[in-house]
C-alpha cells in the first residue's frame, strides 16, 4: 500500500526524524493561510508547493492543463517582495494546480488528477543525498542503501555508477548497530555536526522501518543543509499488505482516490484483479497460472485484458463478480476461463460459470478449459447447460479458440 | 529413492482448524503417516480421521481408513511422543512464523508451511532464527512436498501424480499441477515436487533443491517453474552451468506482466526493471535449461530436454 509524501513525512515527524516544516492542503484559501506560520517557523522567504499523487518524478512533471507548469514549485517571490508577495504566488499557482492532470513518468500518459498540495517551507541545501530502505530478496534482509547521487532514481545509478551505492544488512534482532550507521555516514562524506546528524538520521529511520513494517521508505533527496542538518526532502514509503492488520494509522492513510476502482471491488470479493490494455479477458485460479495464462494469450496473438486470479476456493459468487468486472470494460471481446481443479473442483466452478452467465447475462464468446478434479463431470455440466460455452482441450487449445472467436 | 520425504516419514500437523484438519484427512487418505497434531487448547484429545482410501497414493492399503490422531499442546511434545521428523503448518499468518520456529527448536528437520500472507518481516525473523539450525523450511505459501505413491504433505491433489523420474520444483501452485500432470501423461512421472512457494522471503530455493535432485540417483531430470520477481531463477541458472549432471527444462510465467504490479503472489513484482521473466529466460537458456515456449509444452519440454542431454 503507497501513501502520500505528507502522510510519509507525519509518521517521520512523530518518530523524530527531521522533515522541512509544511502543511497539507486541498483549496487555494488553505494555501495561502499555510504560508504565514511557515514564513514564520522557518525564517525562510522560500516556499515550495507540491502536487500529492502516488507517483514519482513530479518535479519534472507536467501539467496536461498547462504544459510550463511543473508538479513541485518553488516560490521565491518572498524574497524581494515580502510575505504577501509568496501568499499571491502561492494562491496562483494552488488555483492552477488543483484539479489538474499531473503527467509524470510514473503516471502513463493519462496522468492524475492533483487534488491536494503539500505547501512546505524552503531549506537551504548544501548536499543532495539518497538513503532507502528495501527488502534484499537474496538474503532475505531489509538493508539501508545511501548513495551520495541525491535526486537521481537509484536504478539509473546502479545501472551506471553502483560504486556509488553503500549498503548495510539489518539483522533482524538487533536492528542496525551504530557502527554500521557511521560507516554509511561516512560513505556519504559527512562531517562534523553533519555526520552525527547523518547517524542519527539513518538510525531513525531503520528503525521506523522495522515499526512501521515498510516494504520500502525511500528518501530522494535526503539534503544537508548549509548549517549542517539532515533531513528529508522528500519521502515515499510503501507497505507490506500481509501485515497491515497491525498498522491501524497505516490503513487510515489508504487513499482509495488513487487505486483502480475494479481492483478494489475485485480485492472485496477475495479477488486478486490487474488491469491491463488488451481485448481478452481471463479468470484463472492459481496466481503463477494467472500470469501463464496471459502470457499464453499473448502468444497465440492476443491481447490479456486483466490478470485474475479467483484462488483456490471460489463459489458462484466470485464467479459472478470476476465475470461483472472483467465485462464492465467495453474493450474486452471474450472471456477464457482457466481452471486446474485440485481442491476447487471441476463440477463446482462449471456450475458457478452457469449460474453466473445467468444471473450476469453474458453475450461475448466464452471459451473454459478444465482441468483435474472431477473434470469430465464438470465438462458435463458445461455440455447440458445449453449455453453458448466452448470447451478447450488444454491451455494452448483455449487461447486460440478464444482468440478466434474474438476475432469474428 | 526420493527427496525430503519417502514412505517412512513421519508428519505432524501444526494447525489443525477447518483447512488443517481438511488436508490432513486428504493426506491420510492418501497414505501419508499423520502421527500428531499441535494445538495448545485441545491437547489430550485426537483428531479422528476415516473414509474412502484414495488409491492413487501409497499401494497395498484396504479400502477405508480409520485414523486417530492424538492433539499434543506443543511440537517438542508431540516429537517425543510420535517420533516425527516433518511437520506441515496450517496455522494463520500472524501465528505461522512462531509455529515454524517452534518446529526448528523442536528440531523437526523439515517444516512445510502452507500458510499465505505471513507478514514479510516475520519471516525474515524466522529466517534469521533458522539459519544456525539444521531445520529445513519449505514455504510459506506453497502448495509443499509429494512423494508420488510414498507421501503427501500439502495441499496438491494426489491423484495427478505418479512415481516416476523427474523432480519438480516451483514457486507457483497451479503451474506445479499443470507441469505434474504432462509428465504423468508423457509418462515420466515424478521423484518428488517440490513447491517453494510465492513469497519474497522463503525457506528451500530453486538451488537447494535441483542440488537434491542432482545427488538423488532416482532422478533423472527436473523441471523448475519460476516467475517474475526476484534473481532466484537467474542464480539457479548461475547454480546449473557449474554443477549440474542432469537435464533441466523450464517455464517462466510473467512474459506480459507490468512493471511495479503485484500478480497475486506477493513475491511476484517487477521492481526496478528487475525480476523480469525474460532475464529469468535468458539466463536458464544460457545455462542450458529446455525452456517451455507455453505452460502447455512443459512435459514436451521435459522430454526434449531428456533426448538431447544423451
Amino acid at each position: 500500500m503507497k501513501i502520500h509524501e505528507f502522510q510519509a513525512k507525519e509518521l517521520m515527524k512523530a518518530r523524530g526524524i527531521p522533515v522541512p516544516q509544511g502543511y497539507e492542503v486541498s483549496s487555494v484559501a488553505e494555501a495561502i493561510s499555510a504560508v504565514a506560520p511557515l514564513v514564520e517557523a522557518s525564517g525562510s522567504p522560500i516556499v515550495v508547493v507540491k502536487s500529492q499523487i502516488h507517483a514519482g518524478g513530479r518535479g519534472k512533471g507536467r501539467f496536461k492543463e498547462e504544459p510550463e507548469l511543473a508538479g513541485v514549485n518553488v516560490v521565491t517571490d518572498g524574497i524581494n517582495g515580502g510575505i504577501e508577495a509568496t501568499k499571491r504566488k502561492v494562491g496562483e499557482l494552488a488555483a492552477r494546480m488543483l484539479g489538474s492532470t499531473l503527467v509524470t513518468v510514473q503516471t502513463g500518459a493519462a496522468g492524475k488528477e492533483v487534488t491536494r498540495l503539500y505547501v512546505e517551507q524552503g531549506i537551504d541545501i548544501d548536499r543532495e543525498l539518497y538513503l532507502s530502505v528495501v527488502l534484499d530478496r537474496s538474503t532475505s534482509r531489509n538493508i539501508v542503501m545511501a548513495s551520495t547521487e541525491g535526486g537521481t532514481e537509484i536504478e539509473e545509478v546502479a545501472a551506471e555508477t553502483p560504486e556509488k551505492i553503500i549498503k548495510a544488512e539489518i539483522d533482524p534482532g538487533l536492528g542496525l548497530l551504530d557502527f554500521q550507521a557511521r560507516q554509511l555516514a561516512y560513505g556519504l562524506g559527512l562531517e562534523g555536526a553533519a555526520f552525527k546528524n547523518g547517524v542519527r538520521f539513518v538510525k531513525a529511520l531503520s528503525e521506523a522501518a522495522r515499526e512501521l513494517d515498510t516494504d520500502l521508505v525511500e528518501i530522494n533527496p535526503l539534503v544537508v543543509t548549509t548549517d549542517g542538518r539532515v533531513m528529508a526532502l522528500d519521502a515515499k514509503m510503501s507497505f507490506e499488505a500481509n501485515a497491515l492488520y497491525r498498522h491501524p494509522e497505516v490503513q487510515d492513510m489508504r487513499d482509495l482516490s488513487e487505486e483502480d476502482a475494479a481492483e478494489i471491488e475485485a480485492s472485496g470479493y477475495g479477488l486478486s484483479f490487474i488491469k491491463l490494455d488488451g481485448t481478452i479477458g481471463c479468470m484463472v485460479n492459481g496466481a503463477g497460472l494467472a500470469m501463464a495464462t496471459m502470457d499464453i494469450i499473448k502468444y497465440v496473438g492476443g491481447e490479456p485484458a486483466n490478470f485474475l486470479d479467483v484462488g483456490g476456493g471460489a463459489e458462484k459468487e466470485q464467479v459472478a463478480a470476476a465475470f461483472k468486472i472483467i465485462t464492465r470494460d467495453p474493450r474486452v471481446r471474450g472471456i477464457f476461463v482457466n481452471i486446474f481443479g485440485g481442491i476447487m473442483r471441476c463440477d463446482t466452478i462449471a456450475q458457478g460459470v452457469i449460474d453466473a452467465v445467468a444471473e450476469v447475462g453474458l453475450r461475448l464468446p466464452l471459451v473454459v478449459r478444465l482441468e483435474g478434479t472431477n473434470v469430465e463431470l464438470g465438462k458435463q455440466i458445461l455440455d447440458e447447460s445449453g449455453l453458448n460455452i466452448l470447451s478447450a482441450t488444454d491451455m494452448k487449445d483455449g487461447a486460440q479458440k478464444i482468440l478466434e472467436a474474438t476475432r469474428t | 529413492m526420493s527427496v525430503l520425504i519417502d514412505s517412512g516419514t513421519k508428519v505432524i500437523v501444526q494447525g489443525m482448524g477447518k483447512t488443517g484438519r481438511f488436508h490432513t484427512d486428504k493426506a491420510v487418505a492418501y497414505g501419508t503417516q499423520m502421527v500428531g497434531a499441535v494445538h495448545p487448547s485441545r491437547a489430550g484429545g485426537t483428531e479422528i480421521f476415516e473414509g474412502e482410501t484414495d488409491h492413487s497414493g501409497v499401494p497395498g492399503r484396504p479400502d477405508a481408513y480409520h485414523v486417530e490422531v492424538p492433539i499434543f499442546r506443543s511440537v517438542i511434545e508431540a516429537v517425543a511422543a510420535s517420533g516425527a521428523t516433518v511437520s506441515v503448518v496450517y496455522v494463520p499468518p500472524p501465528f505461522a512464523a512462531d509455529a515454524i520456529m517452534e518446529a526448528a527448536d523442536a528440531g523437526i528437520e523439515l517444516v512445510v508451511c502452507i500458510t499465505e500472507g505471513i507478514p514479510v518481516a516475520d519471516m525474515v525473523e524466522a529466517k534469521s532464527y533458522l539459519a544456525p539450525r539444521s531445520t529445513r523450511l519449505v514455504g510459506p505459501n506453497c502448495p509443499g512436498v509429494i512423494t508420488p505413491r510414498q507421501c503427501k504433505i500439502g495441499i496438491m491433489p494426489g491423484y495427478i501424480h505418479e512415481a516416476g523420474r523427474i523432480g519438480v520444483v516451483s514457486r507457483s501452485g497451479t503451474l506445479t499441477y499443470e507441469a505434474v500432470h504432462q509428465l504423468t501423461q508423457v509418462g515420466l512421472g515424478q521423484t518428488t515436487a517440490i513447491g517453494i512457494g510465492g513469497d519474497p522471503v522463503n525457506g528451500t530455493d530453486f538451488i537447494d533443491c535441483l542440488n537434491m535432485f542432482n545427488e538423488d540417483p532416482e532422478t533423472e531430470g527436473v523441471i523448475m517453474i519460476g516467475e517474475i520477481g526476484g534473481t532466484a531463477e537467474e542464480e539457479a541458472a548461475a547454480w546449473i552451468t557449474s554443477h549440474m549432471t542432469k537435464p533441466v527444462a523450464g517455464f517462466i510465467a510473467g512474459t506480459t506482466a507490468p512493471s511495479g504490479k503485484r500478480m497475486g503472489h506477493a513475491g511476484a513484482i517487477i521492481a526496478g526493471g528487475k525480476g523480469t521473466a525474460a532475464d529469468k529466460i535468458n539466463a536458464l537458456e544460457a545455462a542450458g535449461v529446455m525452456i517451455a515456449p507455453t505452460p502447455t509444452d512443459m512435459g514436451q519440454a521435459m522430454l526434449t530436454a531428456m533426448s538431447t542431454d544423451n
